[in-house]
């Protein structure tokens, strides 16, 4: 017996095709994609078909105009098969929620119908070598020269850098100001004296292309400012507020996997004359992992529906629903490869990739200790006003 | 450009479970689906229609719950469906089949271009498709591989896969070909094409409705009757050699050379 | 329709059980038939013990009609210049048959070229050959060769016309029937006739080959069959003992018109691969290699060992697909139906789409490691064991040179 969660007919839609794409598409070839760090074009292009890239888009731009519940459902589904792919697909919404939530009704039109037909990737870049968690330490700069804006600077670990069509990126355009002194930015693939890094070499999410964005002398038009000038970090933490839920559900959706197979394996596998199911040690291992992601489960759709509620300020939920699970599923993998033993240690069977992989959701949008400080300066915040 | 692709629902392969002492279908559990090389029949009609423009229809003839079929092709990019459904219909073999769908098309205003599945995997005859252009008067290859539309979208070049390797053939429209595994990837649903195939009317149409011969359809339209059917028997099946690899080998190999096969 | 008469029905249950389509239940003491799941394939009927189910067949065909309909014809299968071994194989059954009803043997062959070596036909057992010879029979098109055939067939009316199930057979076979407007039954494995009323019991396997099925076509003239290959033995045709030498045979070349050749079908180019090994549908000895089988390396000493038993290489869907080889070899559902004299497994679990490719095997040989494979199951001779270690032996004992390759 399952969590009834109450989905509409269309959510339940969502969950199946996910699953199904998940099956038929992913699980036979993450191996291989994670062995040979391979971009997953194939799979971006059965999303495409899918509509799934539209899923968050308002469904004049071609979308299909969901939230962020409708999103946290797909990729919960599509990590079950492999969050390195997930998180490729992710991103995209990563970078396309700045066009969404600040862009003008020009910049709308001109971006959103091709992002949500999937025809072109988007990218999100925020962090810099020395901007990770401070973000306000970032040093590229974007300077206003009469009818056109000039970028200078190097982005770092930029997921979907090479392969997105254009780019969301966020830029100091008065310095002297500090936080109130960045800016956000449309880029386009082609741009002049836009050029990309390195392909960095992974632990895990090796289907996933990371890597450098290096701004010289790079020319755009005026046109691509994307909301007002200053409201750069506004525009980065409002995108990661809607996003980080997502992170949780990748979470759910790969710690749901590594049960399956620690489930799967436990049953079939004999030791000692039985099954090692039937051993306490497993049985409370197995106990705890399945209780824990329901749990984040819970935890995710509630902030989720809580969102697309229309609240304004949700920046603490939104960094639970990111920590919770993430640190469930790096936990559930290490147990998952624990209950298999010498096999789970293995290439051979899939929870050491799961393993590896889950590492990234404690650290990437946002480390989990980020996501702590958000929480205790909420917690801080709301108990003053009482 | 009026595509037409004929679907089968079948007994999901990997659930049918069979009770050899009996002879029978474990029948629980066991799910419906569509018979695998009628993804490909679909995905090839998607692909041409999207190349050529047009309508693809999917046409199934089975019991009513087959609607289910044609919902899913629909939630893959195929425009409509209709289902033939009758228990007059019910003994047909494959004559009558070719028969009845040859109505139905009929009745859809003709074909331009047919794909079927090369057969269905629990009657394997793979006699609907060629049989079917017969009743339609127009070519048929079956087993295609691979294809491309020719020059000026007037008909298809295919690979006509064999037991030598291929015949590369050119056919124009109006035309039926047959679908093996190797033609295409077919594609995953959409959303939107989920939520239009929840939506969609499908039409169930009986004998009457497309206008067919009460002597040409199902047991009666059928030359071929089944006179029994049995379960194979294999005499002393399963017998597991025991004892060290060696021995094992060394039993294998008397066996073979009892069997006159070494 | 079926029906089952009320009175006589004792609600013993057999029905239900021995129905392959779960359309038969008991409701209260009485059967009761799902019209939407029933075939009307018969099996209840025949099975009843009360007799109290009949399913009503109007018959149609007048015997005096059908009586006209003699002879058996065998589609002699002329490709890449030379006959196909299916052919011979039909020729010995067709004999048969035609010796039990006591009527002649014809073989009818379309291509060009076939003429040059008709006598061969004769040489394996036909009194008569037909050939339709011209250059422009150079490629196959099925609505050329669906015609010519169908046209030999209703002037000259035989009562029984046999093709091998390859893919030209099956490709326009169905089409002939269909301007025929007979039956037509694919893939048989057994053949024979019922002296009773000459009526051809055509058996093929049915659900994966889990069921057999015997057909018959009363009332409609000809009863065609394909015929898979390698199931029947062809004859000798070694003069000496065919009895077939010195025969007399007619050969009748057909007369074709433009009309008879116009195809909607082109064919532009003509390929033919370079397979690896012998094919799948003609071997007799198949090795396959599934999942089990672990490494390339021992998938090579399965090559080596199908090598000399001058068998085939076969391979599951998921050995395919990794890649280790090409899908030519892939047996199953979505593959090859292979029935080899002798099947061996290695490492192949036995998943349910492999086995409806392959169950219709004389010999089933399966190793796995695992004893709980389904594959031990409709396995002939199990071990269970080590894939590697006895592939190893095997080519030691049965392969004279045969060394440890690969580790």
């Amino acid at each position: 017996m399952s969590v009834n969660y109450f989905l509409t007919e269309e959510q339940q839609m969502i969950v199946e095709l996910c699953r199904q794409i998940a099956e038929e598409k992913i699980v036979p070839v993450r191996a291989e994609l994670d062995r040979n760090e391979e971009f997953p074009w194939e799979i971006m292009k059965d999303l495409a078909q899918a509509d799934l890239f539209g899923l968050y888009i308002p469904e004049e731009y071609g979308g299909l105009g969901g939230g962020t519940f409708e999103n946290c459902l797909a990729v919960e589904q599509l990590a079950w098969g492999c969050i390195g792919v997930t998180t490729t697909f992710a991103a995209s919404a990563l970078g396309g929620y700045p066009i969404l939530l600040f862009g003008s009704k020009e910049q709308k039109e001109r971006y959103l119908p091709d992002v949500a037909a999937g025809k072109k990737l988007v990218a999100f870049g925020l962090t810099e070598a020395g901007a990770g968690s401070d973000a306000a330490a970032i040093k590229t700069t974007a300077v206003d020269a009469g009818d056109h804006w000039v970028i200078n600077g190097t982005k770092q670990w930029i997921t979907n850098g090479g392969e997105a069509e254009i780019y969301t990126i966020i830029a100091m355009t008065d310095k002297h100001k500090g936080a109130r002194g960045a800016s956000a930015f449309i880029l386009e693939k082609g741009d002049e004296g836009f050029s990309f890094g390195k392909k960095e070499k992974k632990m895990g999410l090796r289907a996933s292309s990371t890597r450098e964005l290096i701004f010289n002398e790079c020319r755009i038009p005026k046109d691509r400012l994307l909301g007002r000038r200053g409201q750069g970090f506004i525009v980065a933490m409002r995108t990661l507020d809607l996003a980080r839920p997502g992170i949780g559900a990748i979470g759910v959706g790969l710690a749901q996997a590594a049960l399956d197979e620690s489930v799967k394996y436990a049953k079939e596998r004999v030791q000692f004359g039985q099954p090692i199911i039937s051993f306490q040690a497993i049985q409370h291992m197995l106990a705890d992992m399945a209780t824990e992601i329901e749990a984040s489960r819970a935890l995710v759709y509630a902030v989720a529906r809580t969102i697309d509620g229309g609240v304004k300020n949700f920046s603490k939920l939104s960094a639970m629903s990111k920590l919770f699970p993430t640190d469930v599923a790096m936990k559930v993998t290490t147990d998952a490869v624990q209950v298999l033993g010498g096999y789970g240690y293995m290439q051979e069977y899939p929870v050491e990739k799961m393993m590896r992989d889950a590492k990234i959701l404690q650290i990437y949008e946002g480390t989990n200790q980020i996501q702590k400080n958000v929480i205790a300066q909420a917690l801080n915040k709301e108990y003053a006003a009482k | 450009m009026n595509i037409i692709v004929c679907i089968k629902q079948v007994p999901d392969a990997a659930s049918v479970k069979w009770d050899r002492e009996k002879g029978t279908l474990i029948r629980d559990g066991v799910k419906s689906v569509i018979n695998p090389f009628d993804y490909n029949a679909i995905e090839a009609a998607l692909q041409v229609r999207d190349e050529l423009g047009g309508t693809v229809t999917a046409v199934t003839m089975g019991p009513p719950q087959a609607e289910e079929a044609i919902r899913e092709a629909i939630s893959l990019g195929v425009d409509q469906g209709v289902v033939v459904s009758d228990r007059a219909f019910a003994g047909a073999d494959t004559l009558a089949t070719t028969y009845t769908l040859s109505k139905a098309i009929e009745k859809l205003g003709g074909a331009d271009l047919v794909f079927c599945g090369k057969q269905a995997i629990d009657g394997d005859t793979a006699q609907v498709g060629p049989g079917l252009s017969v009743r339609l008067g127009i070519p048929c290859v079956t087993c295609i591989g691979d294809m491309e539309v020719l020059e000026g979208g007037k008909g298809l070049r295919v690979k006509r896969m064999n037991e030598f390797g291929y015949d590369l053939v050119e056919v124009e429209f109006p035309a039926l070909f047959t679908t093996i595994a190797s033609l295409n990837t077919p594609r995953v649903p959409s959303l939107k094409g989920k939520m239009r195939a929840k939506k969609a009317k499908i039409p169930v149409w009986t004998a009457e409705d497309i206008g067919a011969d009460p002597d040409r359809i199902g047991l009666k339209g059928s030359p071929t009757q089944v006179a029994s059917t049995y379960i194979p028997t294999f005499e002393a099946r399963k017998e597991m050699l025991e004892g060290s690899p060696e021995e094992q080998v060394e039993a294998l190999v008397e066996r073979l050379k009892g069997a006159g096969i070494l | 329709m079926i029906s089952v008469d009320k009175e006589l029905c004792s609600g013993c249950g057999v029905c239900p059980d021995v129905c392959s389509y779960g359309a038969i239940s008991l409701v209260g003491d009485t059967a009761q038939v799902d019209l939407d799941k029933c075939t009307l394939c018969g099996t209840c009927a025949e099975n009843c013990p009360a007799d109290a189910i009949t399913i009503e067949r109007e018959e149609t065909g007048s015997a005096a009609e059908l009586d006209q309909w003699r002879g058996v014809w065998v589609f002699a299968e002329f490709r890449n210049g030379e006959y196909a071994p299916v052919v011979f194989e039909l020729l010995g059954k067709g004999r048969e048959l035609a010796d039990a009803l006591g009527e002649e043997l014809c073989a009818v062959a379309i291509g060009s070229g076939s003429r040059d070596q008709a006598e061969v036909l004769g040489n394996a057992g036909a009194d008569r050959v037909l050939v339709a010879d011209s250059p422009e029979l150079e490629g196959f098109s099925e609505d050329v060769w669906a015609r010519i055939l169908s046209r030999l067939a209703s002037e000259q009316k035989p009562e029984v016309i046999l093709a091998g199930a390859t893919s030209m057979g099956r490709a326009f076979l169905p089409q002939v029937a269909t301007m025929l407007e007979t039956g037509l039954t694919a893939d048989c494995t057994q053949l024979e006739i019922r002296a009773e009323d000459r009526a051809l019991l055509q058996t093929r396997p049915a659900f994966g080959g889990n069921l057999l099925a015997t057909i018959v076509c009363p009332n409609h003239r000809p009863q065609m069959a394909t015929v898979r290959p390698n199931v029947f033995r062809a004859p000798s045709m070694d003069f000496e003992d065919s009895g077939n030498s010195g025969r007399q045979i007619e050969i009748d070349e057909i007369e074709l018109s433009p009309e008879d050749l116009k195809s909607g079908v082109r064919v532009v180019e003509r390929k033919v691969e370079d397979l690896q090994g012998p094919d799948l549908a003609n071997s007799q000895v198949i090795v396959t290699a599934g999942r089990g089988i672990g490494s390339e390396d021992n998938l090579k000493a399965l090559e080596q060992l199908a090598n000399c038993l001058e068998g085939a290489v076969g391979a599951t869907r998921a050995i395919t697909d990794a890649g280790w080889i090409s899908h030519h070899h892939q047996i199953g559902q979505t593959g090859a139906t292979v029935a080899p004299k002798l099947y061996l497994g290695f490492g192949v679990s036995g998943a349910i789409q492999h086995l409806v490719g392959m169950q219709g095997s004389e010999i089933i040989v399966a190793v796995n490691k695992d004893p709980d494979a389904p594959i031990f199951d409709v396995a002939t001779y199990g071990i269970v064991g080590d894939v590697h270690e006895i592939l190893q032996l095997l080519l030691q004992r049965i392969c004279k040179g045969a060394g440890q390759t690969g580790g």
